[in-house]
This record gives structure tokens, C-alpha cells and sequence, in this order.
């Protein structure tokens, strides 16, 4: 029998001992209020189709994962799958999917933690289907209903999906005190930067031969059923929160641990407080924290511009039809 | 019965086998959770935890070799934790001098890495020996034990039955993959295509399992209206716990809580 890689090891599932208590229970919290929505809401809309298709689903996005291609060398990239859930089944819903395959990974397979789990499910189920939902609907809007839309939209929502999780990875272990936040932001955001494109190509991929042969899966009207604008404008200030917070934290790491020290975030078993040794000097650590924060800002524009512009798509689009 | 090289569950006669899956359950949650909370460095608490999972796998069965090899899994993340050796002040113990960057570690840096990765190691070897000695559909029971909502549970069981398929699903695509683009097992020859084709190839057959799932979750549908389904998800109440189930309970609930204050006390 083969052994293939079931589960890669991949810098996303956060493994039980790497966050602190605090942490994990806040997620754990925040996860279980957003599921209990998500179940409300899909039951509303699905009824009692909801089971099969959620379950079957979730099956096949995790042996979707098991679909590798060589990127370079021994490395290979694989599916994560919220932004395809996303754009196939609705923001609601795809959080129920994404919430099962993380939890069943984390049960069987030890591929993350159980005490983590609750972040594990806020990273991937919560915040990759946000952001994916907010910048899938948002490029669908300026595309205007035409085919490159769902492409580039695939593609652009699983990058930025897999890219901001990521942030929120890395801020919940410089939160724990387990990583730094200016070593551990920008080296999550670049590994993730270029994995995520990988996922960008899958998804688009798997975009194309859904269109090709069902495409009455991707019309425009589903998703916007689906979620409506509340969850369009959560998914911005995720994006926008973790984009500015991430260089900021990584700019001022002691700044992030007064922070959680003020919040009683590191107390709870936690030792001693980490501080920049002062012998500890890094050469251009000040053009390098310039750096992340530049990419920080011009990130910000970018999700800026595509708010403003698709607000004034849609508005340009209602005086048309007045 | 099938078996599926994917299912971790491993039968066996064990004390631990025979425990009832609730209590596994909440005891390996609860484990993991106290061992979250111990303090940095507190290593006699570390060693008390240890032997602890030590003694759960002897008492198992399952091999003491089988779960320290699976626990390794884990470790590559904690490359994650590694700059906290650098970068938490104290008296230093080496330095490393990386071109023109000096990288001074501490000890109390070094503390910290070494607590998290033990931290870490210890709980996830209580983790495979739930998932290794439970079979999933106890966990299930386990699961609506804690009160996870019904629908949730009835969703995560409904994905564990279609796994296997979808698994084998995706096992087939790769091997058919593998003879069209004509993959030898030869060093230095390369798997077809440029980057950009081996995604989209990888893409369209996502979109070929996803497509399948759709359909197939159509008829399982059928399947169950026809069966009397009417959306609500119904499931046989829960056994009763037997006395000894709670005695087993208090008391390793009892001893972990107080390793904690033990490490509280003194380490605190």
C-alpha cells in the first residue's frame, strides 16, 4: 500500500502546547458562537438537505487535500479548500465544512490540537471563509457577472484566505508568547504569501472545471443569498484589522506583549515576559519593520480600492437601472 | 469489516480500549488542557505528565514505539517556537554569530522553547491513543456526551462514513494522473508540464471530486427521504455511565488537578 502524505505538515494547524490557555479558550469561544450561527442559517437555507451535502462535502474536500503537485524540489502544494467551499456552497455553510474537516483532522489524525482546535476551526473555518467570501463576492461585483470574475476571483480569494489566516496564526502565537511577533509575522506571511498562491491555481483550477461542466454552480446570485452584506463588511475588517495589526505587532513586538500583559493574556502559565534583549541587535531591523508596514499599507489600499470601487460599481449600476 | 489504511482506530482488548469513549474523551481533553496551563519549566511536572502518557499507551497496548513514532508528526512546528530561544532576556548562554547578525540564547529562552516543545510532544501522544483506541463512531457518542449540537455530530458522522470513499476517490485520480503524464520512478525525469498545468491539473481534479461529492450527496439524499428522513436528526439515547466510569473519572480528574496546584506551588 502507498503511503501517501495525508496530512503535510504545514505551518496551519496549530498543534496543542503552542498556544497559551488564554488564547485557546477565547477562540474556542469565539468559534462555538459563530458555528451555532452558521448552523441556524444553513438550516434555514439548506432544511434538511443540510446532512448529506455538508458531510459528503467535507469528505471530499479532505481527500482533496491529498491532491499534491510538485511545486519545486521535495515541496508540494496542496488544497487547504475554504475558498472553494466558499464560492460553491456559501459563506454559512462553508464554515460548517471547513469546521469539520479541521475538527475530524484534529480527532483522527492529530493534524493540529485539541485544546487549539477552537483556533484551528476560527483560522480556517471562520476567517479563511470570511475573507474569501468578501473578496471572491467583491471581484464578482467589478467583473460584473462575466467569466473572468469567477477566475480571478477564485483565485485572488484563495491567496488572500490563506494569507490572512495565516496572520491570525502568527498573532495568536506572538499572544501566546511562543513566537515573536517580529520574526514570526513576517516569516508566516512570506512562507504563505507563495503557498497561497498554489492554492490560488487549485482553486482556479477547480473553478474552470466546475464552470466547464456545471455552471449552474457558479452563478452570481447564490453566494450573494447566502451571506448577505453583513458577513461582505466582516470579511473586509478581518482583512483590514489582521493587515494593519500584523506590522504593527511585528513593528512593536513589546507593544503587543504590554498589550496582552494589560489584558491578562500572559499570566495564565506563562512565566516570564519576553523582552528584545538589548545586546540583541538586528541590522535593518528598522528598515525591515518599514518594510512590513509598507506592505501592510499597500495591502490596505488595495482592499480599500476594491471596497470603494465596488461600492461605486454598485452605485453606478442602480442609476443605470432608475 | 473494512478497513481502510486510513482509519487510525487499532482494535484491541485493553483496559483503555474498554474504557467508555466519554471518558476518554473528556480525561484526554482534560489532560491536554492541564498540561496547557502547567508553567514554564516546571519539569518535575513535565516528567509526572510524561509518565503519565507513558503509562496510558503501556496500559493500552497499542505499543509504546507505534505512538512515540506518530507523535513526531507534530514536531516540524516547532520550528515555529525556535526564535524564542533568541529573543526572551536573561543570562546568556551561547551566542551565534550568523553573518553579520549575533543571535545571543538564553536560558530562560531555551526554557521556554524546550517547555513548549515538550509541551506540546506529550499532548498529542494522549491524542493518538484516543484516536488509535476509540473507534469513531464512540467519539461520536463521546461528542453528543459534551453536548456538541446534534446537527454538528450528525454532519462530522456523515463525513466519516463517505471519507474512505472520497479518499479512495482521490487515490484513483492520483494514479490516473500518474499514467497519463507518464511519471517513472526515476530520479532526475521530471512529471510533465510547466508549474502553471500541474496546478491547473491538480485543480481540475478537485473540481472532479467536488462535482462528485455534489451528486453523490444528492442521492444519499434520495436515499434517506426514501428511508423515512424528515430532517430531523434522531440517535439512540446515551448508555448509561456505570458507577466505576464516574469513580474513574473523579479520581484521574482529581490527580490531574492536583499535578496542576503541585505546579502552581512550586513553579508558579
Amino acid at each position: 500500500m502507498p503511503v501517501f502524505p495525508l496530512s503535510a505538515p504545514e505551518p496551519m494547524h496549530i498543534p496543542d502546547g503552542f498556544l497559551s490557555a488564554v488564547v485557546s479558550i477565547v477562540l474556542w469561544l469565539l468559534s462555538i458562537l459563530v458555528i451555532a450561527y452558521s448552523l441556524k442559517r444553513v438550516n434555514q437555507d439548506l432544511g434538511e438537505r443540510q446532512v448529506p451535502l455538508m458531510g459528503v462535502v467535507a469528505a471530499a474536500i479532505f481527500a482533496g487535500q491529498m491532491l499534491n503537485f510538485t511545486v519545486v524540489g521535495g515541496t508540494s502544494g496542496h488544497l487547504m479548500g475554504a475558498a472553494l467551499a466558499t464560492i460553491l456552497l456559501g459563506p454559512w455553510a462553508a464554515m460548517l465544512v471547513m469546521t469539520t474537516v479541521v475538527s475530524v483532522q484534529a480527532l483522527i489524525f492529530q493534524d493540529g490540537g485539541l485544546l487549539v482546535l477552537g483556533a484551528n476551526i476560527f483560522n480556517m473555518g471562520v476567517i479563511g471563509v470570511a475573507v474569501s467570501y468578501f473578496v471572491y463576492l467583491s471581484i464578482q461585483r467589478l467583473a460584473g457577472g462575466k467569466s473572468w470574475g469567477i477566475f480571478t476571483g477564485g483565485f485572488l480569494a484563495a491567496w488572500a484566505s490563506i494569507f490572512v489566516a495565516s496572520l491570525a496564526v502568527a498573532l495568536e502565537l506572538a499572544f501566546s508568547g511562543t513566537s515573536p511577533a517580529n520574526l514570526a509575522i513576517p516569516a508566516m506571511a512570506g512562507i504563505h504569501a507563495l503557498i497561497g498562491i498554489g492554492e490560488g491555481l487549485v482553486t482556479a483550477g477547480a473553478l474552470a472545471m466546475i464552470y466547464a461542466t456545471r455552471p449552474d454552480l457558479l452563478r452570481a446570485d447564490r453566494q450573494k443569498q447566502a451571506g448577505g452584506a453583513a458577513l461582505w463588511v466582516v470579511g473586509l475588517i478581518i482583512a483590514l484589522a489582521l493587515a494593519i495589526a500584523s506590522p504593527l505587532a511585528s513593528a512593536y513586538p513589546d507593544g503587543l506583549v504590554r498589550i496582552a500583559k494589560q489584558r491578562g493574556f500572559l499570566e495564565a502559565a506563562q512565566g516570564p515576559v519576553y523582552q528584545i534583549i538589548p545586546g540583541y541587535i538586528l541590522p535593518g531591523i528598522s528598515n525591515e519593520a518599514l518594510a512590513t508596514i509598507l506592505a501592510g499599507i499597500i495591502g490596505t489600499l488595495i482592499v480599500f480600492g476594491i471596497a470603494a470601487a465596488v461600492a461605486y460599481s454598485k452605485r453606478n449600476r442602480k442609476t443605470v437601472q432608475n | 469489516m473494512h478497513v481502510h489504511f486510513l482509519d487510525p482506530y487499532r482494535s484491541g482488548h485493553s483496559t483503555i480500549h474498554q474504557l467508555d469513549a466519554r471518558i476518554k474523551f473528556v480525561l484526554a481533553v482534560a489532560f491536554i488542557f492541564i498540561t496547557a496551563l502547567t508553567p514554564i519549566a516546571a519539569w518535575p511536572v513535565y516528567i509526572l505528565l510524561f509518565a503519565l502518557a507513558i503509562s496510558v499507551e503501556v496500559l493500552s497496548e497499542l505499543g509504546v514505539g507505534f505512538v512515540l513514532r506518530r507523535a513526531v508528526l507534530a514536531l516540524p512546528f516547532i520550528l515555529a517556537a525556535l526564535p524564542v530561544i533568541f529573543t526572551i532576556a536573561g543570562p546568556a548562554l551561547f551566542s551565534l554569530s550568523i553573518g553579520p547578525w549575533t543571535l545571543t540564547a538564553t536560558i530562560p529562552g531555551i526554557e521556554r522553547f524546550v517547555s513548549i516543545a515538550l509541551k506540546s510532544w506529550i499532548s498529542v501522544q494522549v491524542a493518538i491513543v484516543l484516536a488509535t483506541s476509540t473507534p469513531f463512531p464512540d467519539l461520536l457518542v463521546a461528542m453528543r456526551a459534551v453536548h456538541v449540537p446534534r446537527l454538528l455530530v450528525a454532519i462530522f458522522g456523515l463525513m466519516w462514513r463517505y471519507l474512505f470513499v472520497f479518499a479512495d476517490e482521490a487515490l484513483r485520480l492520483i494514479r490516473a494522473r500518474t499514467a497519463r503524464s507518464g511519471e517513472a520512478d526515476l530520479a532526475g525525469l521530471k512529471a510533465g508540464g510547466s508549474l502553471l498545468w500541474r496546478a491547473r491539473i491538480a485543480g481540475g481534479m478537485a473540481g472532479n471530486l467536488f462535482l462528485r461529492a455534489f451528486e453523490r450527496s444528492d442521492r444519499i439524499y434520495m436515499a434517506m427521504v426514501a428511508r423515512g428522513y424528515d430532517g430531523e436528526v434522531r440517535a439512540a439515547p446515551l448508555p448509561h455511565l456505570r458507577p466505576v466510569d464516574w469513580v474513574i473519572l473523579t479520581v484521574a480528574l482529581t490527580s490531574l488537578l492536583s499535578l496542576l496546584i503541585f505546579a502552581f506551588l512550586f513553579w508558579g
